[in-house]
Parts: structure tokens; sequence; C-alpha cells
């Protein structure tokens, strides 16, 4: 065995690829399928490389038929493997959105607790590309609505890495979201990275002025809106839930009775959002903490638009936090 | 109405063959400056289906199409210097600049997109042309679709339902034998598409996609069919894309060779050698359509260099219909 370094630089993209790999070797179950995850290597190149590594029977390339394989990834889960399923972005994930809910969710309750389904599903998600209304959105506050998943987001590198095989030792079916602007994102990796917790949120950042509640691509606009903000003597807390189902509600809330101001930043539409439904759990119970209302920054109410300033505006930026952060420091 | 000539009628599907081959190479060069961005589907080397197709069809018949449908789009009369501008992201594009290259509408020739969900178009010409079987129109509604979509679920149920209702369908396949990067041959059970058909009763035919009086041919007798009142029918148009899926694809999944391969039976060589063979070939007139064609290219560039940007207060337009109810 080679000598491993303490640590090294990597990209969110290869921890993902890690992760998958060492899953494949520690577990003779676990196996990988979707569209183009094999001979193509990847929608993403997150898969690149390991069906020259493992073989056709675990890097199995599936037909686009999202309800048939993710499916029969439920099927495969009850049967006794370990699947690991790519859906190419949440968009398509529409297509099996049946499967997921009315199968993976429901099949454990349904039988009276005697068949668990210990299914991953990974999918890209998130805005960002001038990508246009079918490959933009950010579903995963819809998915976090459902009871018999959880919901991970993974936004730095270590998650990325780590997630996936807490997931697979999870009982329960788990579904990954990987925001496509992040694949690219490059930061260190300790050498000993392996499974991390999926159940708390984590403060990214310590401040007293405001908590910003945050989660995938919005975190790294959140910190560096928190980093500008620190030249201007506002220092945030920022904080990345991680796990969108189920929301780990202390971790907010012991920030919040400290800073008393919440504001949450959340790629998805804002009615009806995992926003809406943080908002709503702050109000219950951490009302009399609060000095302003909690605010939110979500997505306009549009459908992803092409072009890119429409784009641009669509969405949360870090111009929209940094002023929204003003506003509540300087209100209260 | 005086008829064409054949050599006029042939020399109009080369120059739209030739139109939809230059806007496809333009485009490439303009994504690559950054003028054009998000997914960008190239049609080179599959011109003779969309061409050859859209000769048998009315302005009054439907086509839905997929995100590679720039070709189908200029085809069915949208003019080159909207679908620039629509993906240069301007308001004077065909969908103002909300969709780019994948989503190209255009109600005034009957163009129902560009969808970018694979077999998202299928059931939504099975309504189309519901609505024109309940109203007496005897339109057809031509969808256009990939190899790949052919594994989904609303391809069959979509069959299946158009057959049942015999609604007027054409479905036309577009086998270019790749979804992506995956081969056909690790998607289907049955790789001759054409054969599904029959589990659902619709008349099928495969043809030669590369030669695109073949496809008209093909064509003419299935948009026949359907007009008829006869039914859905399903075209597999057997082509080959010349280019990568898109422009991030690094086609590590097929050979050099296998596409140079392909490249000798390019569509629009082999169609100018067809126009030889049948002596009516005028080189002056070919040059001369060339240099037209690359005139209109240079314009459509110009006006969507000279569109302009939809106003930000304008974001959340278009989400419902403006002006209250009828
Ligand atoms: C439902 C769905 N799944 C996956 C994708 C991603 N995707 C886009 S194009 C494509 C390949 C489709 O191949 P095919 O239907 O043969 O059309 P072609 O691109 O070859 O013209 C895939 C997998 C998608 N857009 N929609
Ligand atoms: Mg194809």
């Amino acid at each position: 065995m080679s000598e491993q370094p303490e640590a090294r630089i990597t990209t969110y993209r290869e921890a993902v690829r890690e992760a998958i790999r060492e899953a494949l070797m520690k577990d003779e179950r676990v196996f990988l399928m979707g569209e183009d995850v094999g001979h193509y290597g990847g929608c993403y190149a997150v898969s690149k490389g390991l069906l020259a590594e493992f073989g056709p029977e675990r890097i199995r390339d599936t037909p686009l038929s999202e309800s048939a394989f993710v499916g029969a990834g439920i099927g495969a889960a009850l049967g006794g493997m370990r699947p690991i399923v790519e859906v190419m972005t949440v968009n398509f994930s529409l297509l099996a959105l049946d499967q997921i809910l009315n199968n993976a969710a429901t099949l454990l309750h349904m039988s009276g607790g005697q068949f668990n389904v210990p299914l991953v599903i990974r999918m890209a998600t998130g805005a960002g590309k001038q990508l246009a209304a079918q490959h933009a959105h950010s579903l995963e506050g819809w998915y976090a609505h459902i009871p018999g998943i959880r919901v991970l987001s993974p936004a730095t590198i270590e998650d990325a890495r780590g997630m996936l095989w807490s997931a697979l030792l999870n009982p329960d079916p788990v579904i990954i979201f990987e925001n496509n602007t992040l694949y690219n994102l490059e930061g260190e990796l300790p050498a000993d990275a392996g499974a991390v917790d999926i159940d708390r949120a984590r403060v990214l950042r310590h401040g007293e002025a405001l908590t910003i509640i945050t989660y995938s691509a919005s975190l790294h606009k959140s910190l560096e809106a928190a980093e500008r903000l620190a030249l201007e003597g506002i220092e945030a807390e920022v904080i990345d839930l991680r796990t969108l189902r189920p929301l780990d509600d202390a971790t907010y809330l012991a920030s919040i009775a400290k800073t008393h101001r919440a504001l949450i930043v959340d790629e998805g539409w804002r009615s009806g959002s995992i926003s809406a439904e943080i908002s709503a759990r702050i109000m219950e119970q951490a009302f009399y903490d609060l000095d302003l209302p909690v605010s939110r920054l979500c997505s306009a109410e549009v459908p992803i638009p092409y072009a890119k300033h429409l784009e641009d505006a669509a969405i949360p930026q870090v111009d929209s936090i940094m002023a929204e952060a003003r506003r509540m420091v300087r209100h209260g | 109405m005086k008829t064409e000539s054949r050599k006029d009628k042939l020399q109009r599907m080369l120059r739209m063959m030739i139109l939809i081959r230059r806007l496809e190479e333009k485009s490439a060069e303009l994504y690559s400056a950054t003028k054009i961005r998000g997914f960008l589907h190239l049609y080179n080397g599959e011109e003779g289906v969309a061409v050859g197709v859209m000769e048998t069809l009315t302005p009054e018949d439907a086509v839905v199409a997929t995100y590679r449908e720039h070709g189908q789009a200029l085809a069915k009369g949208i003019g080159a210097g909207a679908i620039m501008a629509e993906m240069f992201g301007k308001q004077e594009g065909c969908s103002r600049g909300r969709g780019g290259s994948m989503h190209l509408f255009d109600a005034a020739t009957r163009f129902y997109g560009g969808n970018a969900i694979v077999g998202g178009g299928l059931p939504l010409s099975v309504g189309l042309a519901l609505a024109d079987k309940m109203q007496g129109k005897s339109r057809v509604t031509c969808c256009f679709f990939g190899d790949g979509a052919v594994a989904e679920g609303e391809f069959h149920e979509s069959m299946n339902l158009a057959s049942l209702w015999k609604l007027p369908v054409l479905f036309l396949c577009e086998n270019n034998l790749y979804a992506m990067g995956t081969s056909i041959r690790y998607t289907q059970a049955v790789q001759e598409l054409a054969a599904k058909g029959a589990g659902y009763g619709v008349p099928s035919a495969a043809v030669d996609g590369m030669d695109i009086l073949a496809v008209e041919e093909a064509a003419r007798i299935a948009a026949e069919h359907v007009r008829g009142g006869n039914g859905p029918y399903f075209l597999e148009c057997r082509t080959y894309r010349l280019r990568p899926h898109s422009m991030f694809d690094t086609e590590q999944y097929r050979t050099r060779d296998e596409v140079e391969e392909w490249k000798k039976r390019d569509p629009i060589d082999l169609f100018i050698q067809r126009i030889k063979d049948e002596g009516i070939w005028d080189e002056a007139e070919y040059v001369a359509m060339e240099s037209d064609v690359a005139e209109e290219i240079k314009a459509a560039v110009a006006f969507a260099e000279a569109g302009t940007m939809e106003p930000v207060e304008d974001l959340t337009r278009f989400v419902y219909a403006e002006g209250g109810r009828p």
C-alpha cells in the first residue's frame, strides 16, 4: 500500500467518485445504475473510469426509463442488494416520482414494518448554467415533504465524500442531491475522510449579528456574503442544513437564540418551500427569540429562464444576501 | 398554381439542408465565443430527416420536437434570425430568450417546441391530435423524437393511446444509434425500433435517414395515412449525428473511425450526388446558393446581435396568462 498524504486538494466531483468506489469495494451488494453512467462516464463525469474498473454488472448503463430503473432499484434493494441509482438531474426524477413516493417511501409502512428499502438515489440539481426551465430547478424541498425518505444535500467536499457511505448504511431510502455548479469546487479533504454524520446541520461560520440558514450551492454564496459583511462589521453565523429531511431544528434554533435574527437562503421556489417549513418551525419554537420576523431569499416564482441576466435575477445571489442581511441588522 | 420543376424542388430542399448545416456550424462557433450558452445540441448529419419529412407536411400541420430542433424549426418556417436571437437570449428570439436553443417555439408556424425532457413531447402530440380530431380538422401532428425516447414509458403510452383513439399523429423517430453516450445496443432488447409499432397496432416503417428522397417518400406515405383519418403512423429514420451530443461531450463512447465512416454518408453529399446523377446539377447555381445561405446566416447573426435584453423587471412575466381570464 502506498502511503497516504495528510490532506489533499480534490474536487467535489472526485470526492463523489471516490465515495462510490469505496462503496463498491467495501460491499459487494453495492452497484451503480443510471443513464450514461458507464460508457459515457457519467453526465457530469462523476463515474468516469468506474466501468473499466468494476465492469458492466456493477456499473450498469440503463435505457432512458427513469420510472423503470428507479423502480428496479427499489426492487433490488428489497431483494438484498444495495443499489446506488443515479438519476441524471432532479428534473428527470419526476418521471420516477411515482416509484419514489408510492413505492420507496411507503413500502416499509404499508408492509407493517416488514420491508425496508435500503436504496440510495443520487441526482444533480440547481440553476446557474443557463439550462432553462426543464433543466435548472431545485426540487429538494419537494422531496423533503415526503415521510419515509431521507434527503441529503452535500454542499462541501467532505460531505460529498462522506454522505454516500452513511446513506448506504441507512436502512431507509435516501436521496442525495448534488448541485451541478459544485462539481468543480476544489478543496481540501483529510486523508482519513470517510463516513459523516447525516443527522445534524453544521455551523460553518460563527457570528453574532444574524443566522443565515442555507444548503447546497447557496451555502457558498452565503459564506462569501458573510465574509464581505464582516468587512462592514456584520458577523453572520452561517448554517449548512446538510440534511433536509429530517431537519435538525436544534442547530439553527440554538443559533437564533444567540443572534435573534434568521435569514433563510433557498434556491427553491418560495411558496411551499423548505424555507417555508423552517420559517414555520422557527415561529413555532423560537418566536420570542426573534428581534424581527424571519426573512427568506428564495427563487423568484418563475420557471428558470434561459437568458443569463434573467436567470441570475431569478435565484439568490451574494449581493441579494448581503443586502437582506444589512437590512435585518439595521432594523433591530 | 404553377407546379414546381423537379430541379427547382431538389434545389429548394438542398438549400434548406445547407441552411441548417451552416446555422449549426455558426452556432458552434458562437458557442465557443460564449454568445450562445446553456446546452447546445447540433443536428449535423440528420438534416435529411427534418427536410424530407417537412416536404410532406403543410403549414397547418403541427410539429413537436426535441432539444435538437434547429433543423425542424428552420424547415417548418421559423426564421434563422428569430432562432439565433433566441440562442443569444434576446427578446427578439422566437421564445423571447426565455427558452434558448432547446426551447424554440412559434405559434405562427405551429411549432410546439423544443422539449428537453426526453419523451416529453410525445403525449403532447397525442393531445394536439386529439384536439384536431375532436374539432374535425384533418391536420397532422408530427412528433420528432430520438431513439432514446423509445425507452421511455411515454413513448409506449402515447403509441397505444393514439392508436386506440385513431389520432392523427405521425410518430417520427430519429434513430441516430445513440442516446447521449450510450449506444442503442446497451439499451434496447429489440433494436429494430419500427418493430415496436406492431404491439400497438400502429403501421410502421423504417427508412434510410441519410437519403432525403427516401425519407420524403416514406414520410409521404406516413403523412397521407395519418391525414386520411386512419390513425397514427410510426416512421423510424435511421440516421447518425456527426457531431458530439452537445458541446460538453468528449465522445469517449465511439471511435473516430466510426464517425469518419458515417461522414461518407453525409446526407448533403449524398443528395448532391443524387442531383448530379439525375443530370440536373448546376455548379454556378450551387455556388450562388451557398453565398445566398451565407448572407442569410450573416443577417441572422446581425439580427441577434442587434437584439435587446428583456428588462429584469419582467422576470416573472409569462407564468400566468396576462390580462386576466378571457
Ligand atoms: C427524461 C430525461 N432523461 C434524461 C435526459 C438527459 N438526456 C438529454 S438528451 C439524452 C439522450 C437522448 O437521446 P435520443 O432520444 O436518442 O436523442 P438524440 O439526442 O440522439 O437526438 C439524455 C439522456 C433528459 N433530457 N430527459
Ligand atoms: Mg439518439
